[in-house]
């Protein structure tokens, strides 16, 4: 116990130089967070993404529409438990630089395929009964201060003009991984509008949304569905959900992979901050350390001290920093535009990455100093004057 | 009385520029147990070179030391530490003591390699510390303690682990008259009370009187030995 | 007096190890804030470099990107009909009718992507003259047949001459590659308007490019549109500022995110050159004693301590720009959010960015240099010779 304390008056012997290493330390695995948190937001999809989903839609890309009519094809194959779909809307809500999800949806099923949007049984029913209701999700509700009964207006692009919408449900997330920036409405009511002014883009919808029976047979029903409308006009690539959205994803892939290169520089510059700070406080102490070795230490003791020492160092950094990632990663989901990452956590593992980052950093960094350390013969390292 | 220190034809040397600088010249020197020997010389003769030998912190190029029968040449570098801990304490010029630890943490420290529990250590410590005469400094930390006191600290540190040699390298080059006369009681009582082997290397006449043993040394060349008592 | 500039040189020269591990801190945070700089320049200049000044387009008002906007066949007559439009040698209006879809086409690295197919007319390749056919030859009218921008040769499977592509319930034969001077055109593929509209069996547009004599035509146009009931749903728009435009929420977002990482970057490098710099006056206090016994100035002292700081944070500056140069020769493709397809481009480097980059080195060096510079002025000449 006696020599912890040793290490641990060494790691604080010059306060200045130590304080000013753990706050670079600091800074440094706060932002490790922040740029993790950012590439886990991204992922987010996929991250929620149900193991008992497909995703169906048209082969070409996700912008050509299904016929609503595939509905019940695919409802009728056995493997199937619960069909819903979704229906692009886009359109501008106050201006062009609001980047929430809108869209037409199915509003019989959708909360069935989707039990992660939780909405108490009499809005439900609410938002049901009403032709041109709409639900959204909490946090949205949040974002623009909207409450049940308030009215959106929405200046539709690829379905022009004016739409209003009466909020009549507010889902709930299940939990921290699930979107709640969404907004669903019905697409009985688009289809019917859309009727009047072009008849030949009626009855189109989206992409398909299927629950299965068994999570394990997807590959399996995935064929059998895309098989049911081979050589037709609008053929379909159905995939787990997770796929889909890894398929997004991996369009930003390039992004990605900056972040994560520079998370690596991140800790690059942790390892020398640290470095640089336990090379010169071994090079002062190069005579203390002969004299230790006099005293009948051995290289597994000087070891121990300057590894110890750097340890304390970066574990002292590690843990400010991680204090601080929490409110900067509130603040950054503040600046950033609305809806950009509807799922913004700091996860877990970007913790625990974050922290043992900064034990290897703290062992690397008390290599070099070691090895002079080592090196040192005992008479010259007592001659050694600063 | 038995051979504590056989030093047998010692021949040292280090490369400077490729050039082999001779230090210590075939030097040969037998220490009795409990002798107080004084080394001098003038700076450059090779006298800390020959102590470092004797303290195995530094290594003879050719020759052979014995210290209480064990060859310490030939002992491997963690052998050599663990040996220094048992049998050689050691007095510095300047102390040496590590500023962040105590008195008392600084006496402690070579007992950390020992296997003795804590209430044993505290012993040894407190033991030592009072011999020294500085029982009541012991919560103090260096910067808090006189240039004499530091040094009575340091052979503390010298003497906690009971080794059978103490090798001191100047321990009043650094002190005034006073602090360096009370030093010098002090190692002559460790010598004649305890029994101790002493060896020292010293500038200082005044200091070389109270030793039993004087030998000079001139460019790496042992003197023939003249009795001073 | 002056302290002469071979005292602090050698200083920097005489630490070594220390000095070493510092510039290399502030070359990696340089590094990553040239990078930043420079990845936001290239979207923007390959957007900025789609259009051109010289040309408008028109678009459905509300719509977000090209694939939302959706002109009839009534509207787009109508607007074919402006007397703004340029004429070309035979008279024709220089303007063309695009329809823009996204495909899905594997990648070469694997995966699938977002690609977009732009239906041309016959004025596309006068009015936008960047294009260029480098290999292959040009899609024949009223064939099913598609040239690819090289950015899809490049990065995508079955995208070479000769390969087929199947979408629309047809096979398109590839023919030709273009070469759009790194514009968003590179990651595009074009073909036949009238036979992609068929095959999709659409009769819309999703927007209208034309040539004008004169850019400032621009304005009468849009209060043209504005005032017309059956044009005012449409909005046109200089076409080099409708591709900037989609390059915004792009930038914008490497630009948040980039600030906010070299903002607490360069807290840490002058954090380390702070350290660093400490360490160099606490070594050297004796020095400083002595030159201060010798007659130098308090103001002399903090300046060779500041200059020796700003040295290395400038020699660290010019290793990151030197290095972050070598990404000039990168291109990445990601998806731009404005316009949902995969877009390429490369890091730029422009002599602002140069300058900016040297002057937040620079900067660091002077921040992180300045309290250890300080604490060097004031010590007390006695004091510092006495710590030896």
């Amino acid at each position: 116990m006696k020599i912890l304390k040793l290490i641990f008056k060494n790691a604080l012997r010059h306060k200045l130089r130590a304080f000013l290493t753990i706050v670079g330390i600091a800074i440094a695995v706060m932002a490790f967070g922040l740029l993790q948190t950012v590439v886990t937001a991204w992922n987010a999809g996929v991250e929620a993404a149900a193991a008992d989903r497909l995703i169906t839609r048209q082969a070409v890309s996700f912008i050509f529409p299904l016929p609503y009519a595939y509905k019940d094809q695919i409802s009728k194959l056995p493997e199937v438990k619960n069909v819903t779909f979704f229906n692009w809307f886009g359109g501008v809500y106050i201006d062009k630089n609001q980047f929430f999800a809108r869209m037409a949806c199915d509003p019989e099923t959708l909360f069935d395929v989707y039990p992660e949007f939780v909405v108490t049984p009499a809005e439900r029913e609410a938002f049901l009964k009403e032709r041109n209701s709409c639900v959204i999700g909490a946090d949205l509700a949040k974002m623009y201060k909207l409450k049940v009964g308030d009215i959106m207006e929405l200046e539709g692009d690829i379905y022009p003009g004016q739409w209003q919408f009466v909020v009549r449900a507010i889902y709930q997330p299940r939990d921290k991984t699930v979107d709640a920036t969404g907004m669903y409405f019905h697409w009985q009511y688009l289809d019917e509008r859309i009727r009047q002014v072009s008849p030949e883009r009626a009855g189109n919808i989206g992409w398909f949304a299927v629950q299965i029976k068994d999570a394990r047979q997807s590959a399996a029903v995935s064929e059998r569905i895309d098989a049911l409308f081979q050589n037709s006009r609008a053929e379909t690539k159905t995939e787990t959900e997770r796929a889909f959205q890894q398929g997004f994803v991996a369009s930003s892939g390039a992004i990605i992979t900056s972040l994560n290169v520079m998370s690596f520089v991140i800790i690059g510059i942790i390892m020398l901050v640290l470095g640089n700070t336990m090379i010169m406080s071994a090079r002062e102490r190069t005579r203390e350390y002969a004299v230790l070795k006099t005293l009948g230490f051995t290289g597994g003791h000087l070891s121990a001290f300057v590894a110890g020492e750097s340890l304390i160092i970066s574990f002292l950094g590690a843990g400010l920093g991680l204090a601080i990632v929490y409110p900067v990663v509130a603040m950054f989901s503040i600046l950033v535009p609305k809806g950009w990452f509807p799922v913004f956590n700091l996860a877990p593992s970007t913790v625990i990455l974050a922290a043992s980052s900064a034990i290897l950093v703290g062992v690397l960094a008390s290599i070099i100093p070691l090895r002079r350390a080592l090196k040192t013969r005992i008479v010259d390292g007592l001659r050694f004057i600063g | 009385m038995p051979t504590a220190i056989s030093v047998e034809n010692v021949y040292k040397s280090y490369m400077r520029d490729k050039l082999e600088v001779p230090v210590l010249n075939n030097v040969s020197l037998t220490i009795q147990e409990g002798e107080f020997i004084a080394l001098m010389g003038p700076s450059g003769s090779g006298k800390t070179t020959l102590l470092n030998i004797i303290a195995g912190i530094d290594r003879p190029t050719r020759g052979r030391v014995l210290v209480q029968g064990t060859d310490i040449a030939t002992l491997s570098e963690a052998t050599l530490a663990k040996w220094r801990s048992r049998h050689v304490g050691f007095i510095f010029q300047f102390y040496n003591l590590i500023p962040v630890l105590t008195a008392y943490e600084n006496v402690e420290l070579p007992l950390m390699l020992t296997p003795l529990n804590k209430a044993q250590r505290k012993d040894q410590v407190e033991r030592a510390l009072a011999m020294v005469g500085l029982a009541d400094r012991m919560k103090h930390y260096p910067k808090q303690l006189s240039g004499g006191q530091e040094q009575r600290v340091a052979i503390a540190r010298a003497i906690a682990s009971d080794p059978d040699i103490l090798v001191a390298d100047e321990p009043t080059g650094d002190l005034d008259k006073r602090s360096a006369d009370d030093i010098m009681t002090l190692l002559e009582r460790l010598n004649q009370e305890l029994g101790k082997t002493i060896v020292m290397v010293t500038h200082d006449p005044a200091a070389a009187e109270r030793a039993g043993t004087v030998r000079h040394l001139e460019k790496g060349d042992l003197l023939p030995e003249e009795k001073m008592r | 007096m002056k302290i002469p500039f071979s005292y602090i040189a050698r200083n920097f020269i005489a630490r070594r190890l220390t000095t070493s591990i510092t510039v290399t801190g502030v070359a990696l945070v340089v590094f990553v804030f040239a990078a930043v700089l420079m990845m936001s320049y290239g979207v923007q200049k390959t957007l900025v470099s789609t259009g051109s000044a010289n040309n408008v387009i028109i678009s459905r008002k509300s719509a977000t990107s090209e694939i939302s906007s959706i002109i009839d066949r009534e509207t787009a007559n109508n607007i074919l009909t402006l007397p703004a439009i340029s004429r070309g040698a035979d008279g024709k209006p220089l303007a063309t009718t695009d329809a823009v879809v996204i495909i899905n086409i594997g990648k070469k690295t694997g995966g699938i992507s977002n690609v977009t197919v732009r239906g041309v007319s016959r004025q596309a390749f006068t009015i936008r003259e960047q294009i260029k056919l480098t290999e292959g030859r040009m899609f024949t009218w009223g064939a099913r047949e598609l040239v690819v921008g090289g950015a899809i040769r490049d990065r995508f499977k079955g995208a070479n001459i000769g390969d087929k592509v199947k979408f629309a319930g047809d096979m398109w034969t590839i023919v030709g590659v273009i070469d759009g001077e790194h514009s968003a055109f590179d990651s595009e593929i074009w073909g036949d308007i009238d036979q992609l509209l068929q095959a999709f069996n659409r009769s819309d547009f999703s927007t209208i490019t034309f040539r004008v004599d004169d850019p400032a035509v621009l304005s009468q146009l849009k209060t043209q549109f504005a005032s017309d009931p059956r044009l005012n749903q449409f909005e046109p728009e200089s076409e080099r500022r409708y591709y900037e435009k989609q390059s915004e929420a792009l930038s914008m977002f490497i630009n948040i995110l980039g600030i906010f990482i070299t903002i607490i970057f360069s807290v840490g490098a002058m954090i380390g050159a702070m350290i660093t710099m400490y360490a160099a006056v606490a070594n050297r206090t004796v020095e400083i004693g002595t030159l201060r016994a010798l007659g130098f100035q308090r103001f002399s002292i903090m300046m060779a301590f500041l200059i020796e700081s700003m040295l290395i944070a400038l020699v660290g500056g010019a290793l990151g720009l030197f290095l972050a140069s070598f990404l000039q020769f990168v291109s990445l493709s990601t998806l731009n959010f404005g316009s949902f397809s995969e877009l390429q481009f490369s890091f730029s480097l422009s002599p602002i960015i140069i300058i900016l980059t040297i002057l937040f080195a620079v900067v660091m060096g002077l921040v992180g240099g300045f309290l250890p510079s300080f604490r060097a002025a004031r010590l007390q000449i006695v004091n510092a010779l006495r710590s030896a």
